[in-house]
């Protein structure tokens, strides 16, 4: 398997794992698998080290809405200008083109569905390019970045089997 | 009741001397096991969402005897696509319950009384049992830690007589993780040729090969016809508990195997049979998501043994490594049930795949990473212990 996918795929789902031991998961030396996760750094493949967290866990947790927006678009410009003012906001978790009745899905963070619904309704709608937006508020979070936010389930196995 | 219940052949089959140290293990669920010849995953979500499918669909009837058509045509193209052998749906594949009755009908099919098949050891616990059930008589030849659990063209030769039938062989295999190359299995195919035997080639972990490519026997220039090659769902997609295989052989010995498995199984479970279907057609992407993750804890289990003094090669196949602990002088029975009682790991010993497996462990790698480190860290105890026993209490008596 080539290297670097290999240590990707180890790394997506485990950022604090050692260099050594993904050297002892890979049969490669420390310094095979710094230069490695080096390169991928610098080129820009791996962005950034994150964790999941269930905030729902957590008292005075956040907060998520999904926000679906029409824009209207300026000559020249296109949707990059538009998004890139949005997603200069720190509320504004993560901003995607989409196709179908609306131009830019968000999500947005806050501390209470107040916070949340003034922000869009103070920052995002009365952005000139946006035309309508549509709220929908997260009720419950079941997976997250490929993670299920419950009890992972378990092969129901004998502990010896020949 | 004053007449013997049970027959001389079942009787003739010795019980299991390791049943005890099973049913100890099974008693300690909190025990780490490494003593698992299944995979850790669930089957793949889609596989099971098929079977969901099947029942709400109303697929709760037989099929018929020799599995589904479509199946069949899935199972045929996918050894076209992986092997370029080409098998006919229509009687060169026999969709069995698992891996386990596919053995059993085809050394039914194939054996009169006394007949003998050559068995390489260490290896899986039915194959032995199973051809005696048949009335044959097993010849086993014991592979060995030197040539990396390969079996050899010369053992088997030496093994030969004229009641000899066939030749039963598994890699990757079960117990040792060993592989065997196209070469290797050439000079397996020239013996069979030349003696007329037909070869019975196990091949359930061929997915689950790591560093190279696999070798179907049957792909071998003119073994098709006498290979009955045996596969299934069990180890590449997670499906031990769905109980499907099958059998890929020239139709003489498939229409054999059919007549019996008719009458006996009738037809293995149409649920599973769809699931199969499904994962024929859209579980690659998971199965190498599983053989990828499978690598990695083989090069850490099998590094981290090694680091112990616990001897072991670099098997390339299956979830198993088989170290030797010879270095530690115990018998591999008294060393699994110390390590379970002592640490809470539980291992298989060796020679419960044959007499050759002797100062051998088998471990499993079908474990998460979590529970190898932890295993390896309590084996580390144990090796521990032990050299401080030898080192603290001298034998008393002379040297003889
Ligand atoms: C070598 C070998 N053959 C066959 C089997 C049984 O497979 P199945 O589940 O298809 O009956 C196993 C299971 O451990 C095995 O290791």
């Amino acid at each position: 398997m080539d290297l670097a996918l290999n240590v990707l795929e180890i790394i997506e789902n485990d950022p604090k794992i050692n260099i050594s031991e993904i050297a002892s998961l890979t049969g490669r030396s420390d310094r095979e698998i710094r230069d490695c996760i080096g390169e991928l750094e610098s080129n820009g493949t791996i962005r950034k080290y994150k964790t999941v967290i269930d905030w729902d866990k957590v008292n005075n947790g956040y907060v998520y809405a999904v926000i679906e927006i029409k824009v209207s678009l300026e000559r020249e410009t296109g949707y990059n200008v538009v998004a890139d003012r949005i997603s200069r906001f720190p509320e504004v978790r993560s901003v995607r083109l989409i196709s179908g009745d609306h131009d830019l899905s968000l999500t947005v963070r806050g501390r209470s569905m107040k916070e949340v619904a003034f922000f869009v309704a103070e920052k995002i709608a009365t952005l000139p390019q946006v035309q309508s937006t549509a709220t929908h508020f997260v009720l419950k979070t079941y997976k997250e970045d490929g993670v299920l936010l419950h009890e992972p389930e378990h092969a129901h196995r004998l502990s010896i089997v020949p | 009741m004053k007449r013997m219940l049970i027959s001389d052949v079942v009787q003739s089959v010795p019980p299991s001397g390791i049943r005890r140290f099973f049913d100890l293990a099974n008693q300690l669920p909190e025990a780490i096991s490494l003593g698992v010849g299944e995979p850790d995953f669930v089957t793949p979500w889609h596989i099971r969402e098929a079977c969901i499918h099947a029942l709400e669909t109303g697929y709760t009837s037989y099929t018929t005897n020799q599995g589904l058509p479509e199946l069949r045509r899935e199972i045929a193209k996918a050894f076209c696509r992986d092997y370029s052998v080409d098998y006919d749906p229509d009687d060169e594949i026999l969709v069995t319950t698992g891996v386990s009755e596919g053995i059993d009908l085809v050394v039914r099919s194939i054996l009169n009384r006394g007949d003998e098949v050559i068995i390489a050891e260490p290896c899986y616990v039915s194959y032995k049992p199973t051809v005696i059930f048949a009335g044959g008589s097993p010849v086993t030849v014991a592979t060995d830690l030197k040539n990396d659990f390969r079996v050899t063209a010369d053992q088997i030769k030496e093994k030969i007589t004229e009641k000899t039938r066939a030749i039963m062989i598994n890699y990757p295999n079960n117990p040792t993780g060993a592989t065997m190359g196209k070469k290797d299995l050439e000079e397996i195919a020239d013996v069979a040729i030349d003696y007329d035997l037909l070869i019975i080639s196990d091949e359930i972990y061929d997915k689950l090969t790591y560093d190279g490519k696999h070798t179907c026997f049957s792909s071998l220039n003119g073994m098709k016809e006498n290979t009955i090659v045996f596969n299934g769902f069990s180890k590449s997609h997670a499906m031990t508990g769905l109980r499907i295989g099958y059998a890929l052989g020239n139709s003489e010995i498939i229409g054999a195997m059919t007549k019996i498995h008719q009458y006996t199984m009738l037809c293995s479970p149409i649920t599973s049979q769809m699931a199969a279907i499904d994962a024929l057609r859209n579980g690659d992407a998971e199965m190498e998501k599983m053989v990828r993750e499978y690598d990695r804890r083989r090069h850490l289990i099998i590094s981290g043994l090694n680091d112990l003094g616990l001897d072991c090669f670099w098997g390339k196949g299956a979830f198993y490594v088989f170290p030797s602990i010879a270095s530690t002088g115990m018998t591999s029975g008294e060393f699994a049930e110390r390590l379970l009682l002592e640490k809470g790991v539980a291992v298989v010993p060796g020679d419960v795949f044959g007499d050759c497996g002797a100062g051998f462990l088998r471990c499993s790698y079908a474990a998460s990473r979590d529970d190898i480190k932890e295993a390896l860290l309590r084996i580390g105890e144990f090796l521990a212990s032990i050299e401080r026993v030898v080192q603290y209490n001298p034998p008393i008596s002379g040297l003889e």
